[in-house]
């Protein structure tokens, strides 16, 4: 039975399976773009172990294909078992050997990114300094305390949480927070300006006089979720632990702007949605931002962004231009050119931590050498057969 | 006979290429444009002589490189661009726009007949109505677009170009240019005089005031519409700038640009029809820039006989013969087609490749920066491999593949060069020879090794069912270099696939972030291997082989042209919608061909009948050639 079960694992046949199935799905998950955007396929097709099909009108999903975790991880250990068990020396295998071994590297290099790897964006307008970046699509719930003057202590409640519309307690919140309506997507209009008849969900802060509508989740690469929800404040006594009357229910939005402030037990304190933050030890200053043209057309030439960056630990204050093609490496994050804001006034660069970065240039290397050296290997072989058979 | 006929085919054939790149001269008592299209000027970014400019503008508004004219004459671009420059009113006569779509003639009343193509004059009536369906369509992404509203953004942008050329050397409809170039020079120290006496509250002539600032504003208006930007830089500006442009700055100079005036000059005699007065200021014209900007002059001379020569149409004409030779040289006579084959190959390869290095030298990148280029490029990588299997083995195929894909690929380029300039600027994200260089090239050697395994399977399928050419020997040989082929596929595309990951990773941050093009490219990378994993289990034989190295043809098509007609990813900027159809045609007759391959062998005409071939077991007969690696779970049965 074990040995049957070894001997699929090491099979010829499953490894061409793998491959038939990685090229379906990647197939399939092209078309897909069209129609969920490129993030959405990421998730559900490439970074799954199933691609889940929901029937039309049913609340249940059925798994219909392996997803790319599924199919790398059954590649990778199809590899290794087929290698440990057949390993044999000699020179006509060492292309082979080569080959594979930088296929390991590079499918474990890419579990590696996928698990760690994070990317966000720092979004600077002119002059503006920041010392965190932003997650592209996440949002997260964040209550501040503004009360000491010297700095504001930020308890952030990650996107995930509330869309479990749970009650959410932290040791450094005196309260509750009961999350009572949770939007993926969501329009926001004045109470006066629908006719539908809705009414707000919020009895505190501008939300009182707002309507949420939901909207389907966003799928277009230039479109973007406004994640919105209706958070209510129960105090807690401190002393039994047990839940006081509620202080209201406000309406928190990536589209209200600004944060919105409430005080409670001598403190004050402040509530807002916003884009999930990584913060640096490290701070970036956009000193500006060129784009530059083709002369006569409108065809972008080049962008760059000259900004200063400030690091106290590390006693550096330096100057630093980045541009397309050339991005800033530092303590393990690395910044690219990625856009502007639509008047040029402010720039988007990608911020990276990749600690994965390393494994598909060392593979590539291996592989290539493997397979210049197999399929050398033969060619030689084969021409000095053909000279043999002409003589 | 048998002897001399190589040698016959190719002194022909060098004889047709030699008398179709006599360099064009111009009959005497005719305005020189042949000269004045070498003339260097600034359009989309890049210097280039008049001559490309005409041909792709042309090329824009009517979707050829002549213009009939309903007299029935033939003009050349240059002719119409020269017209459309200087003598507004008679190219507004020249029926140079083509409309194809039926309800775009809808829109303006007109039935469809068989005219396809309008003058200005005709359209003129209907150019708001024009420019309000255009700014809609506009609004909606091009793959969104249907037929009518891409037509009709297409004639929109037809129609703008058109107006800009008119305003680039001159205010459509001057009549005495150099007259009001004078006027505005002599007018300018008076207005300067003008203008300090009005400062200080003197008396001061309104009139000369008023009619320089006219004139300043007539300049400022064809130096907003400007296409053509002529003056080339000097002193402390690095940039071309604009004839209108050029006339603003006078005021500071104090004096009109030299070349400002030469243009005039020019534009006045060819007016009044006036030969000679034109060629002298094209010549003095030539000789000035040749002196200020030399290497942009003599780059736009070399473009200009780039573009007279038209190397990929000649070596196109020259490789299709080649496959027909070689078709033949299979049912006859096959040692001296043979022979005639590889030499007309030999000299199609040298007009591609003067060609490819023509445009690298221009360009100054490698050799793949867009669409276009990837389609030469990959006709090139191909017969070039196929030429080297052709000296291999002899047999006549290498040498029909080599003519196949050269004149496929050609074809192709061909027809993507519709959107204007093939050499145009890159985008600042592909702004790095050392990717274009190694990824690009690496990648699409890869498709070019694909597509000639695809065609290597097809001559085997095609021979093998539907004649009894294809003897064992044949067959196995077909069959190694079908093998051969994709291992140099693999390592083409797998290198290439990985070097586009680390471009992606040093300049978007992502090593991988399934975009459809990168998706494609692995799609290529996981065929072969399945192909060689498939063929070192011993699960496929040749057959099998050689059917999925059709299929293969589909893949490596969809990854160089159907992921940019999703309209999604990074990668779009090569997009394209009109092929379209075209793509699912050429993977429908994949499709046919497979199944014809999956005709059971005794079907095959070539293993039916012939006593001298026994019919191959479906066997590869030359086992020796499959790589001892790990795979063997064949001989462990």
């Amino acid at each position: 039975m074990i040995r049957k079960a070894f001997d699929v694992i090491t099979s010829l046949k499953l490894t061409i399976a793998c491959l038939a199935g990685a090229m379906v799905l990647i197939f399939a998950g092209t078309l897909a773009q069209v129609h969920l955007g490129i993030h959405e396929v990421q998730q559900r097709y490439f970074q799954s172990f199933f691609v889940w099909w929901p029937p039309e009108g049913s609340r249940f999903r059925l798994p219909v294909f392996p997803g790319g975790h599924l199919i790398g991880a059954v590649l990778l250990v199809n590899l290794i078992a087929a290698h440990a068990r057949r390993f044999r020396w000699g020179w006509g295998k060492l292309g082979i050997h080569l080959i594979h071994a930088g296929l390991i590297i590079m499918l474990a290099g890419g579990l590696l990114t996928d698990l760690f790897s994070v990317e966000s964006y720092l979004r600077l307008a002119h002059g503006d300094t920041k010392n965190y970046s932003e997650h592209a699509r996440l949002m997260e719930l964040a209550v501040i305390d503004t009360t000491n003057p010297e700095f504001d202590q930020v308890t952030a409640i990650p996107e995930a949480s509330l869309r479990g519309k749970r009650e959410i307690a932290h040791k450094s919140l005196p309260f509750r927070i009961v999350v009572k309506n949770f939007f993926q997507n969501s329009r926001l209009q004045m109470q006066g300006q629908t006719r539908t008849g809705a009414r707000p969900l919020a009895n505190q802060g501008p939300g009182a006089q707002v309507i949420v509508e939901a909207l389907p989740r966003a799928t277009g690469i230039d479109e973007r979720n406004v994640v919105s929800a209706v958070a209510e404040i129960v105090p807690i006594d401190p002393a039994s632990g047990a839940p006081q009357p509620a202080l209201g229910t406000w309406l928190v939005s990536d589209a209200l702007g600004a944060e919105q402030g409430f005080s409670y037990a001598g403190r004050t304190w402040q509530i807002a949605i916003r884009p999930a933050r990584y913060y640096k030890p490290y701070s970036v200053t956009l000193q500006k931002f060129t784009h530059d043209r083709y002369a006569g057309t409108d065809i972008p030439k080049n962008f760059s962004s000259h900004v200063t960056l400030i690091d106290p630990e590390r006693a550096v204050n330096r100057d630093v231009l980045i541009y397309m093609n050339h991005p800033l490496r530092y303590r393990g994050d690395t910044f690219y050119q990625s856009g502007f804001q639509k008047d040029e006034q402010a720039t988007i660069l990608q911020v990276v931590h990749n600690p994965g970065i390393i494994a598909p240039y060392i593979a590539c290397v291996i592989v290539a050498a493997g397979l210049l050296l197999q399929f050398g290997y033969h060619l030689f072989g084969f021409s000095r057969r053909r000279k043999a058979a002409v003589a | 006979m048998k002897r001399f006929f190589p040698a016959l085919v190719l002194g022909l054939a060098l004889l047709w290429l030699a008398s179709s790149w006599r360099p064009p001269r111009n009959s005497s008592g005719d305005f020189d444009l042949v000269k004045f299209g070498k003339i260097p000027v600034l359009v989309g970014g890049r210097v280039k002589p008049l001559d490309t400019v005409a041909r792709n503008s042309l090329l824009i508004i009517h979707s050829k490189q002549t213009l009939r004219l309903p007299n029935g004459s033939r003009i050349d671009a240059m002719r119409w661009l020269t017209d459309t420059l200087f003598v507004a009113s008679a190219a507004d006569q020249h029926p140079a726009f083509v409309i194809q779509n039926d309800e775009v003639l809808g829109l303006f009343g007109w039935q469809q007949s068989d005219r396809k193509y309008f003058s200005y004059t005709e359209l003129k009536p209907f150019l708001r109505q024009i420019e309000e369906q255009g700014a809609q369509a506009e609004k909606l992404q091009s793959v969104e677009r249907s037929a009518f509203q891409s037509a009709i953004v297409n004639l929109r942008n037809a129609l703008v170009l058109y107006q800009r050329l008119k305003n680039s050397l001159q205010p459509e409809g001057a009549e005495n240019f150099v007259g009001e170039l004078q006027l505005f020079s002599r007018g300018i120290p008076e207005a300067a005089k003008a203008a300090r006496q009005r400062e200080g509250g003197e008396k001061f002539d309104q009139a000369t005031l008023d009619r320089v600032a006219g004139l300043m504003q007539r300049y400022q208006e064809i130096a907003e519409m400007a296409y053509i930007l002529p003056i080339p830089p000097a002193g402390e500006s690095k940039d071309w700038s604009s004839l209108g442009q050029a006339l603003l700055e006078s005021l500071l100079a104090r004096e009109v640009h030299p070349l400002a005036q030469a243009y005039a000059a020019l534009g006045d005699a060819y007016r009044v029809r006036d030969h000679r007065a034109f060629n002298q200021q094209v010549d003095l014209l030539r000789d000035r820039l040749a002196q200020e900007q030399p290497r942009a002059t003599s780059r736009a001379s070399y473009e200009f006989v780039f573009n007279h020569v038209d190397p990929f149409t000649h070596s196109m004409t020259l490789y299709v013969l080649a496959f027909l030779f070689a078709c033949i040289s299979w049912m006859a006579w096959d040692r001296p087609l043979n022979r005639t084959v590889f030499y007309l190959l030999l000299l199609a390869l040298a007009v591609h490749t003067f060609g490819l290095a023509s445009r690298m030298y221009l360009q100054e990148r490698p050799p793949v920066t867009n669409l276009y280029s990837s389609a030469i490029f990959i006709g090139w990588g191909a017969v070039i491999v196929a030429l080297i299997l052709e000296r291999i083995f002899r047999d006549g195929i290498g040498a029909a593949c080599a003519g196949a894909i050269g004149f496929i690929t050609l074809i192709i380029a061909h027809h993507l060069a519709g959107s204007g300039d093939t050499l145009e600027m890159l985008q600042a994200v592909l702004d790095t020879n050392i990717w274009l260089a190694t990824h690009v090239v690496a990648i699409t050697t890869g498709y070019s090794a694909m597509f000639l395994a695809g065609m290597l399977a097809i001559i085997y399928v095609i021979r093998g069912v539907f004649t009894r050419s294809l003897q064992r020997k044949t067959a196995d040989s077909l069959s190694r270099m079908t093998y051969g082929v994709v291992c140099f596929a693999t390592l083409f595309s797998f290198v290439g696939t990985v070097l586009g990951g680390i471009w992606a990773d040093q300049s978007w941050g992502r090593f991988w972030g399934w975009d459809p093009k990168e998706n494609g490219a692995l799609l290529i990378v996981l065929w072969c291997a399945l192909i060689l994993h498939a063929r070192w289990g011993g699960y496929i034989q040749q057959r099998g082989l050689m059917t999925m190295a059709i299929f293969g043809n589909i893949i490596t098509s969809f990854s160089w042209f159907g992921v940019n007609m999703l309209g999604v990813g990074l990668h779009s900027y090569g997009f394209m919608q009109k092929g379209f159809p075209w793509l699912i045609g050429f993977m429908l007759s994949q499709l046919v061909l497979m199944a014809v391959a999956a005709v059971p062998l005794e079907r095959w005409r070539s293993f039916r009948t012939s006593a001298d071939s026994p019919r191959p077991k479906d066997q590869p007969s030359d086992l020796k050639f499959v790589p001892p690696g790990l795979a063997v779970e064949t001989t462990r049965k």
